[in-house]
């Protein structure tokens, strides 16, 4: 199949009208609108529900990796005084899933469990010791199966299956891509390399336990309070398994007391909860413990990979082709999107002119995984930049200067036809460089001590939804009353990243009030517009647009109103400092509360809607849908670290990262995602690990999952380089997950410069260092990572005839509609 | 066994018969309403449910109530006076130190122990001082710089709390930390 | 919300009705000092008293104290915390306060005891898990089941010794005094251990407690703690290595006492290291002469964090690093908490 992917330039209207103008809240460091909440322990978490006469449920883990259910008798836990109601997979037995492609979950294990930890039955109970102990009281028998461990099982074994579908065997997805002749780029190259990587799976470890209460009203009306990033999405799948109107379901995402991810998809205990609430009558709470978080799991896939570059002596690369195999646990969850990450972006950072991409995902008796914090992208991102450090090393070419060099044009296209708008790379780079003392410490330091550097992208929103529809992602109302108080209702959830504020600070922005005048209300299905949720770093960029829209609407209004007032034309006024004035003469105004109540009079209630659906993707293959983007963040790292070659030990004293932000709204919660980014990637790269014994989680708690403490964690700088990206509110990108990306590559290339020694799989342990050293010390390659890529019979891929990746002066949007 | 039990929990005497086996977080959150105080492992692996026993930090879900009976506990709903903040809770508003917030009154009561014994800790002292709470959110950053923050307000003027959070919604971080 | 089981709770005020009430109820009971280590163990169900016994109303079960003979007493209810600021101690061992110092995090150790971390359990990967967790092993030897899933042909439990003070006592020579229905006795603290993991205190009977640890007088001796774990907080040892000795006037070690924490499931002397050091100056190669020797009776096993070959590496370099810093040479940037 062949296709001129690209056909679509348009969808470049009013963008950019907010770009140039003055700001009197956007850019500053003001507090979010729910910190005093947060910090004086008001702030409302799922599990600080209490509802009068509220029930306590909890399920029963399945103790078996994989086997057949062959009986469930729950009779003698019914009969346990204080129980309510005992359920099990008969009772729920209609499949979900985040994916319309992977639908393959059920609240409650069916016929079949598939890892240790799968909830079986769940008890509803008077109080929680009484649903704990009505669990020891369920008989379960099973007919073990044989448990597939590993992506080498997984492709092993062809008989046993975990799902019934997929792409065959122990395969759940299979993907190959060609833009361009990648065998004709390796011919054209001077040098060509080639590297094996691995990126260990974790979790995310959100501080907080999921946690979901349910009520059904005797009238028939479901409400479920969750700690979830996705309130539309654990809406639908409600609708779903309960097979319930979705007008009768209201879904309220509670404060998440973290998510990154864990929190996207629709649960188990959610269900399960809603299901015991319409059983019971009573208010149904479900909590995890910490151990159950790591069966809910859908935290990093690991991965292994492959990856061969040719480039040219110049420096040019001439071509790449990519492999990725993901062990994707038991279930689809969004897997079937990561597959597709594992490969999306390599292009976006740096000029690839040919790449060839080959992906799979197998099934495995492990906890599903899913997205976390980069989504797929952080494990090709590591392997990438490891691997470039390798070819400049080989080459001689100075790892800073090439990645300036081949970093992507601004307004281009890649070979596999993600359009690229602003890109802030190479300011990144030169502010990271500049600041670490990259040039002065970089091959020089004594040994022991060493720099990496590493680059990455993200995007700043999927440009397409999970489900299929062409409504827009995200919705905004705004409403204006008599007294000057200013609403601002959207789907969106606050994860901690401060999207309520984003909105406040937009509409306060474009209403000239201040954003304590701003109430937000968020996340509650019953009273906000539709937002997708908060993942894919989608939220500043879809909720602000849509925000925007709402709030310039509701201006127009009020501008009319007062420019008859004001003896002019609503062109003539602004909206600053609590007032409406007249820019020819700013001391002619009114109050913000005079101009509603005269705008009110001649239009009625005060109230607008906006939304945001993101540009059209000019790729049109199939599997085109992962990758695009209204925009791309751009991030650059430096890592330090002390290594102790007696004993492995990795020490970092200080982290530089620079981050294209597009444009700050806040500085101070940028800092925070990218500090916060930088801090996760590291826990990566040195610490966290899904490890599995006897086939099952060996360590699923807080003590044994190893964690960063304030101990381990370094000084951190950070960097903003403002781009002003006409697709974003006010130019802003995203700032949650792309800064994590570079994080683990440049502290493996920051090893390689302390002790000469390339760790290629995370994390990075003291005993893999030392092995690494010995080799060294025996002359063998100093290296420990993966020996092979077991061998798969691809598919043949889809061939794209990639578009020149060359500055395009027709990509760039008008700055004025 | 269930038993008479009284506790003191933010300067508030209460009494409350409960079965001796539920822990002081339980009790607190379940019994006594106070839900700031939260939980992330009920094992002593995560910090988060961190209060103030006579002044010290220990963790509420391995502390039976029996066994602090007649101490005083502080929980983050006490760490204001009246309708102030405690000076803790201003700068960590103020400089992004709680993200999704749930560590934070772990955090804090952490945090109002150290300053109460070290006035002026130095960035090494508040990372030791805070090293048995966990964070997720914020690579800690902020949070130190929260710490000395508050440290040196509490050395000076206390007067103009109210003010300075004013202050920071209006115009954003009031007062620039050194290391920033 | 993990929750604690069901118990009946008596708060004692005298040693006596603690031990009376130990006898009186048998393996039911249990004490409660701090309770970092049995509320969590109770919590996964590792542990099931039906009768807790709390120390905390005893008051002569607090405090430190200088003794005649120029050693102190400490109380078993006295604070990791509270030992490890306690100023005199500092200056006279160093190592025991380092170790009380590094144990989890501040919080646990301002409730966690000395006494406490004395007797804190032995710990596995395989043990350490919530009741659901192990059922799906179907259980080790140590609670509900038959096997030890570390060596499985063993006839004996593998769990490890975790204490990071108890390597410290036992290097120092200390003694416990323990009370209990038949009177009360004084034993080293090294008599305390038993040999496998499940038996560990096999030196204490059941209904006796420990009312004082005694430490000898300091003088002239010199101690130090190195551990060894992930993170800087919370983690337990997966490796102690505790030395006390003392050295003539001309330099040489007139006496030595090397004991490793965290590779057997008892603090593990190392004589025949210690006797290397014997009419030695702390010279590189004295020091490692003895780290080596530390090698082999070291048998760390795959029940805790990191792997065993790593741990057991790490044996002679922990060594060396605790006797270099003795010897007030420069010590490597170790990860030595």
């Amino acid at each position: 199949m062949s296709t001129n992917g690209y056909d679509d330039r348009k969808n470049r209207t009013n963008l950019g009208s907010h770009l140039k103008k003055e700001t009197s809240v956007v850019g500053r460091p003001l507090m979010k609108v729910d910190a005093m909440a947060k910090v004086t322990g008001q702030a409302t978490y799922a599990d600080d529900i209490h509802l009068p006469r509220m029930a306590y449920a909890r399920m029963l883990p399945s103790t078996q990796p994989h086997a057949r259910i062959v009986r469930i008798d729950t009779s003698k836990a019914e009969a346990l005084p204080g129980v309510l109601a005992v359920i099990t997979g008969q009772d729920l037995p209609i499949k979900y899933g985040i994916l319309p492609v992977s639908q393959d979950e059920t609240a409650l294990a069916v016929d079949k469990v598939r890892f240790v930890g799968e909830p079986v039955a769940a008890v509803a109970a008077v109080d929680e010791e009484t649903a704990e102990r009505a669990l020891e009281l369920i008989e379960v028998e099973y007919e073990p199966l044989k448990p597939i461990m590993s992506i080498e099982e997984a492709l092993e074994e062809t008989e046993v299956r975990i799902q019934e579908y997929g792409h065959g065997g122990n395969i759940h997805k299979m993907v190959s891509l060609q833009f361009g002749d990648v065998e004709e780029g390796f011919a054209e190259a001077d040098y060509v390399r080639e590297d094996l990587f691995f990126y260990q799976g974790n979790n995310h470890l959100a501080m907080e336990e999921h946690s979901a209460v349910a009520y059904y009203s005797p009238d028939g009306k479901l409400t479920l309070w969750s700690s979830t990033q996705t309130p539309h999405y654990v809406h639908r799948a409600l609708a779903k398994v309960l097979e319930l109107p979705p007008s009768r379901i209201r879904v309220i995402a509670c404060h998440p007391g973290g998510g990154f991810g864990g929190k996207s998809d629709p649960f188990h205990h959610e269900i399960c909860a809603a299901k015991l609430a319409m059983i019971t009558g009573r208010p149904v709470k479900i909590t995890l413990t910490r151990e159950e978080v790591f069966y809910a799991h859908r935290g990093r896939h690991p991965v292994l990979m492959w990856v061969k570059t040719g480039v040219k002596k110049t420096g040019e690369i001439t071509a790449m082709h990519f492999r990725s195999m993901l062990d994707g646990g038991a279930y689809g969850s969004y897997g079937v999107a990561t597959t597709y990450y594992t490969g999306a972006l390599q292009t976006v950072t740096y000029k690839i002119p040919r790449y060839k991409f080959e992906g799979l995902r197998v099934f495995t008796n492990k906890p599903p995984c899913g997205p976390k914090r980069g989504h797929g992208t952080p494990q090709p991102r590591f392997a990438l930049e490891i691997h470039f450090d390798k070819i400049c090393e080989d080459m001689g070419w100075d790892p800073a200067e090439w990645r300036k060099q081949q970093a992507c044009e601004p307004f281009s296209l890649t070979a596999n036809y993600l359009r690229i708008t602003t890109i802030g790379l190479k300011e990144c780079i030169d502010k990271v460089v500049e600041a670490s003392g990259f040039k002065e410490k970089f091959r020089k330091l004594p040994y022991g001590r060493g720099v990496g550097l590493a680059c990455s992208a993200y995007l700043s929103g999927a440009n397409l939804p999970i489900y299929w529809n062409d409504m827009p992602h995200s919705g905004a109302m705004v409403k204006v009353d008599r007294g000057g108080g200013v609403t601002v209702y959207c789907g969106s959830t606050d994860i901690g990243q401060g999207s309520n504020s984003v909105l406040a600070y937009v509409v306060a922005e474009v209403l000239g009030v201040r954003p304590q005048d701003v109430a937000v209300v968020t996340a509650d299905t019953d009273l906000t517009p539709v937002d997708l949720g908060s993942y894919s770093s989608r939220v500043t960029v879809m909720t602000g647009n849509a925000a925007i829209e709402a709030a310039q609407k509701v201006r127009d209004q009020l501008f009319q109103a007062a420019a008859d007032e004001l003896g002019t034309t609503p062109d003539n006024l602004e909206a600053a400092g609590g007032r409406i004035f007249r820019r020819d003469d700013p001391g002619v105004g009114l109050p913000f509360a005079k101009a509603a109540q005269l705008a009110e009079a001649r239009f009625g209630t005060l109230a607008a809607v906006g939304s945001f659906t993101p540009p059209k993707t000019p790729g049109r293959y199939k599997g085109a849908g992962v990758g695009p983007s209204p925009s791309y963040s751009y991030t650059a790292c430096v890592v330090e670290v002390e290594v102790d070659p007696e004993t492995g030990w990795v020490r970092v004293p200080k982290v530089w990262i620079a981050h294209d932000i597009g444009r700050a709204l806040n500085p101070i919660l940028v800092e925070g995602q990218a500090e916060g980014s930088v801090y996760m990637g590291l826990g990566e790269a040195l610490m966290e690990e899904q490890v599995f014994r006897r086939n099952l989680h060996k360590i699923p708690s807080m003590l044994d999952y190893k964690s960063p403490t304030f101990l381990e964690t370094p000084d951190i700088e950070t960097i903003l380089v403002e781009t002003n990206d006409p697709h974003g509110p006010f130019g802003a990108k995203e700032a949650g997950q792309g800064p994590l990306l570079p994080v683990p590559p440049a502290l493996c290339n920051a090893i390689y410069d302390a002790v000469g020694v390339r760790i290629d799989e995370l994390p990075v342990t003291p005993d893999k260092i030392l092995k690494a050293l010995e080799r060294k010390a025996k002359g063998q390659e100093p290296r420990v990572g993966p020996e092979r890529m077991p061998e798969v019979e691809w598919v043949e891929p889809i061939y794209v005839e990639p578009p020149s990746l060359e500055h395009d002066p027709s990509l760039v949007p008008s700055a004025n509609p | 066994m269930k038993q008479l039990i009284s506790l003191r929990v933010n300067g508030e005497l209460y009494e409350l018969y409960v079965p001796v086996h539920k822990t002081l977080l339980e009790v607190l959150r379940e019994d006594l309403g106070l839900t700031g105080t939260k939980h992330g492992c009920e094992l002593g692996e995560c910090g988060a449910c961190t209060v103030l026993v006579d002044g010290e930090p220990v963790l509420s879900c391995l502390t039976l109530p029996v066994e602090v009976q007649g101490r005083d506990i502080v929980t983050v709903e006490g760490l204001a006076e009246n309708s102030v903040p405690h000076p803790l809770q201003v700068t960590f508003a103020e400089l992004n130190a709680a993200q999704c917030g749930y560590c934070t009154p772990g955090m804090l009561m952490s945090a109002k122990a150290l300053l109460d014994r070290n006035p002026n800790p130095t960035p090494e002292e508040v990372r030791e001082a805070l090293a048995g709470n966990l964070c997720r959110c914020t690579g800690y950053v902020k949070i130190v710089e929260a710490v000395r923050l508050a440290a040196r307000r509490l050395q000076g003027d206390l007067g103009n709390i109210v003010e300075e959070i004013e202050r920071a919604l209006n115009e954003g971080v009031v007062q620039e930390p050194e290391s920033r | 919300m993990l929750r604690l089981p069901p118990f009946d709770y008596y708060g004692v005020q005298s040693v006596e009705e603690a031990v009376k009430l130990l006898s009186d109820h048998g393996p039911e009971a249990t004490v409660v000092a701090g309770g970092t280590d049995l509320f969590p163990k109770m919590k996964r169900r590792q542990m099931e008293p039906r009768v807790l016994v709390g120390l905390r109303g005893i008051r002569e079960l607090y405090g430190i104290q200088p003794q005649e003979d120029g050693g102190y007493r400490l109380g078993p209810m006295a604070t990791l915390t509270q030992v490890s600021l306690h100023p005199a101690l500092r200056a006279a061992y160093p190592g025991l306060t380092y170790a009380a110092g590094v144990v989890s995090s501040p919080q646990l150790r301002n409730a966690g005891t000395i006494g406490g971390n004395l007797c804190v359990d032995t710990r596995c990967t395989y043990y350490d898990q919530s009741y659901h967790w192990r059922k799906a092993i179907n259980f080790c030897m140590k609670k509900d089941g038959e096997i030890c899933w570390v060596a499985p042909g063993s006839p004996r439990c593998w769990a490890v010794s975790s204490s990071d003070t108890a390597p410290v006592f036992v290097a120092l020579g200390a003694r416990v005094r323990l009370v209990g229905p038949e009177g009360e006795r004084v034993i080293p603290v090294r008599e305390l251990y038993g040999r496998d993991g499940i038996n560990f205190l096999a030196g204490k009977r059941p209904d006796e407690i420990i009312t004082d640890i005694l430490l000898p007088p300091a003088e002239g001796w010199e101690s130090v703690y190195l551990k060894l774990r992930r993170r800087g907080s919370f983690d337990f040892p997966i490796l102690g290595v505790a030395v006390a000795l003392r050295r003539n006037e001309d330099g040489t070690v007139a006496d030595a006492r090397i004991v490793l924490g965290a590779v057997e499931s008892y603090p593990l002397e190392v004589p025949d290291a210690a006797a290397l050091l014997v009419g030695n100056r702390l010279e590189p190669e004295v020091i490692e002469a003895a780290a080596k020797a530390c090698f082999k009776p070291a048998r760390p096993l795959d029940n805790t964090d990191l792997t065993l070959y790593y741990r057991k590496k790490m044996v002679p370099v922990y060594v060396a690093r605790a006797l270099r810093q003795l010897a007030g040479q420069p010590s490597d940037q170790a990860r030595t908490a």
